[in-house]
């Protein structure tokens, strides 16, 4: 058994390639953890306050320094509410449906390429893998308004589906046109895998969004627009337009299950958000792979969690020293300051780990490293992707429905049509 | 790389739990595809199918046809489905559920699923002559180059499928075009 547990802590591949499932099981255990801690604290709070001050309010200030802790209070609410299913409803359906959401939603993460061996496993058909799970996500939305047996979450159900539907075609076109890019090399033999995809542009030493510029580009922003209908986000949210439908498709949830609905929505901005920066941003990546892979620039960009987590505890630190000096807030100023301290120590401890794996010597330290380098650049951009999420929300208005599908239909369609074309034949002609 | 982890490396997809998986999935698309026809209410029917489809879609990779496996679950489970259910929805349920059928189509499906059961049973007892005993393993992990290869060609000559693929696609872009003319009278 002690063997089978070191015999991964050696390999360059996923625990999926390797055949380890024991791996496999560790590495699903920690993305579902980090994903779900992720989602109910870090986002639930940064959405909240980023909106706050977009709208120059303060936003939750009470529990914990800056409503710090209110994410825990709020779950703690609402686990502890009743749960309602209303009479007249299916029963089992309204049961189920919160379930396939969440599960389409955490599905999809076993493929998602954090690093080159920080992926549970690497399918031949990933990114197809990913699209389909995700594309399950709306048959939890279509079924919950379906069961609720009420008018307004059947409206958003059956809304929700025509987005979804719609908004799918030009999404896949778009991802159809990256596959294509990563075809441009001397086999011609291009790949569905995720891990994959981002070798070639790896390979071909080019981001795809800046590949055949602006064919890259115009694709990429397809699939951005597209990748915030399919979660149901403002400007997209139709599905669930407060003002129109009370809350609807899940208008009748309460509770824990209608936490599960938001869960579900959270992982999958994460999810689409990673599907665009594998594709398009060069996934786990740093900036100028091609340019600065230096040993010393390597060194430079290894410091950049350290720096990121050093920033963060100062601004803690700074918030500690700003409280007002009255003694309500004393027990608010420690616990900040302790934050900030438990920051600090995670930036010196990722600072040590820079400089002693700093040789890339293959050392458990370099691996260690390595490691860290790929999973900060690949969090970095999904966090820009989930800021962009919460900044469309606080700038833009709502689409009217017939908009929505003018937009999806007949301009997003034919755009990532002509995309595909060009880029094919681009690509056939530089070939 | 230690011994162990090599031999599972160079033995490719190395299977896990292959009879037991097959059971579990092959049980649950029988069970779930005998629902979708007992069950009165549509939606019931149409998740239950989809439960179906998606554990077929399971089976496919159990026969390492991956690429098989994702078009399956974004076409028919991910595309189709969500339609289906979005035509329930518009359908009053209530009052259909309560109907009578008026046409009794039953001793069709019967001969179908007769004809249909006779051809399983048939490929059961002669498939040893009929079909090789080993089928040509594709590798997993070229699977969807392979059939790629087949159906577009390699190498500038064309592939053993295209024409037929290509025939199929022409069809259904007519059948795309029908649809557009028939719902909208003045285009």
């Amino acid at each position: 058994m002690p063997n089978f547990i070191t015999s991964y802590l050696g390999s360059k591949v996923t625990p999926g390639e390797a055949g380890n499932q024991f791996w496999a099981l560790v590495y699903v255990f920690i993305i579902f953890a980090g994903v779900a801690l992720t989602v109910m604290w870090l986002l639930n709070w940064i959405e909240r306050k980023a909106l706050a001050h977009f709208q120059v309010r303060l936003g939750p200030m009470r529990v914990g320094p800056h409503g710090l802790l209110q994410p825990f209070a709020d779950a703690l609410k609402l686990i502890l509410k009743e749960d309602i299913i209303p009479t007249e409803a299916d029963q089992f359906v309204f049961w189920v449906a919160p379930l396939i959401g969440l599960l389409a939603s955490f599905t999809v993460y076993t493929v998602i390429p954090f690093g080159p061996s920080q992926a549970v496993s690497d399918m031949n058909i990933g990114i197809l893998f990913m699209l389909g799970v995700s594309s399950l996500g709306v048959l939890g939305i279509v079924v919950a308004g379906w069961a609720s047996n009420s008018h307004y979450p059947l409206i958003g159900a059956l809304r929700s589906s025509a987005q979804m539907v719609s908004y799918e075609v030009a999404m896949g076109l778009a991802v159809i046109s990256a596959i294509l890019m990563t075809s441009m090399n001397a086999s011609g033999t291009g790949t569905l895998s995720m891990l994959g995809i981002v070798r070639a542009q790896q390979q071909q030493g080019i981001w795809f969004i800046f590949k055949f510029f602006p064919l890259g580009l115009i694709a990429f922003v397809i699939f951005a627009i597209a990748m915030v209908a399919e979660t149901n986000r403002t400007p997209f949210d139709l599905a669930e337009a407060e003002s129109e439908l009370t809350a609807g498709y899940h208008t009748e949830y309460s509770g824990l299950r209608w936490s599960l609905f938001m869960l579900a929505e959270y992982a999958a901005m994460i999810a689409v958000s990673s599907i665009a920066v594998a594709l398009w941003i060069g996934g786990w990546m740093h900036p100028f792979p091609n340019l600065l892979s230096t040993p010393a620039w390597e060194f430079v960009f290894s410091l950049f969690p350290g720096l990121t987590f050093l920033g963060i505890a100062a601004i803690a630190f700074i918030g500690a020293a700003r409280m007002p000096a009255h003694s309500f807030f004393k027990i608010q100023r420690i616990g900040l300051a302790v934050f900030a301290a438990l920051l600090g120590f995670v930036a010196l401890l990722l600072f040590v780990i820079a400089v002693a794996g700093r040789s890339a010597d293959g050392s458990l330290a370099a691996r260690f490293r390595e490691g860290i380098d790929y999973l900060y650049w690949f969090l970095l951009k999904v966090a820009v992707f989930i800021y962009l999420f919460i900044w469309y929300r606080a700038t833009w208005p709502r689409y009217r429905f017939d908009q929505l599908m003018r937009i999806g239909w007949k301009v997003m369609l034919p755009i990532s049509l002509g995309v595909l074309m060009l880029t094919a034949i681009v690509g056939v002609i530089v070939s | 790389m230690n011994p162990a982890l090599n031999t599972a490396v160079n033995a490719g997809m190395a299977p896990v739990g292959t009879p037991w998986f097959f059971y579990v999935l092959a049980g649950l698309a029988v069970a779930s595809g005998a629902a979708v026809i007992t069950r009165r209410n549509a939606v019931h029917s149409a998740l239950a199918l989809i439960v179906t489809l998606l554990s077929v879609a399971g089976l496919y990779l159990m026969l390492y046809a991956p690429f098989v496996a994702g078009v399956q679950i974004i076409v028919y489970a991910g595309g189709i489905m969500v339609l289906f259910l979005f035509v329930i929805m518009l359908v009053n349920i209530e009052r259909a559920s309560k109907d009578r059928r008026f046409n009794r189509i039953w001793p069709v499906g019967l001969a179908a699923a007769c004809a249909l059961l006779a051809l399983f049973v048939s490929a059961f007892v002669k498939g040893k002559a009929l079909f090789p005993e080993r089928g040509m393993p594709l590798p997993e992990s070229s699977n969807t180059q392979q059939i790629a290869a087949m159906l577009y060609g390699e190498a500038g000559r064309m592939g053993q499928y295209t024409f037929a693929f290509e025939i199929a696609s022409l069809l259904l872009l007519v059948a795309i075009l029908g649809a557009v003319i028939m719902t909208k009278k003045k285009i």
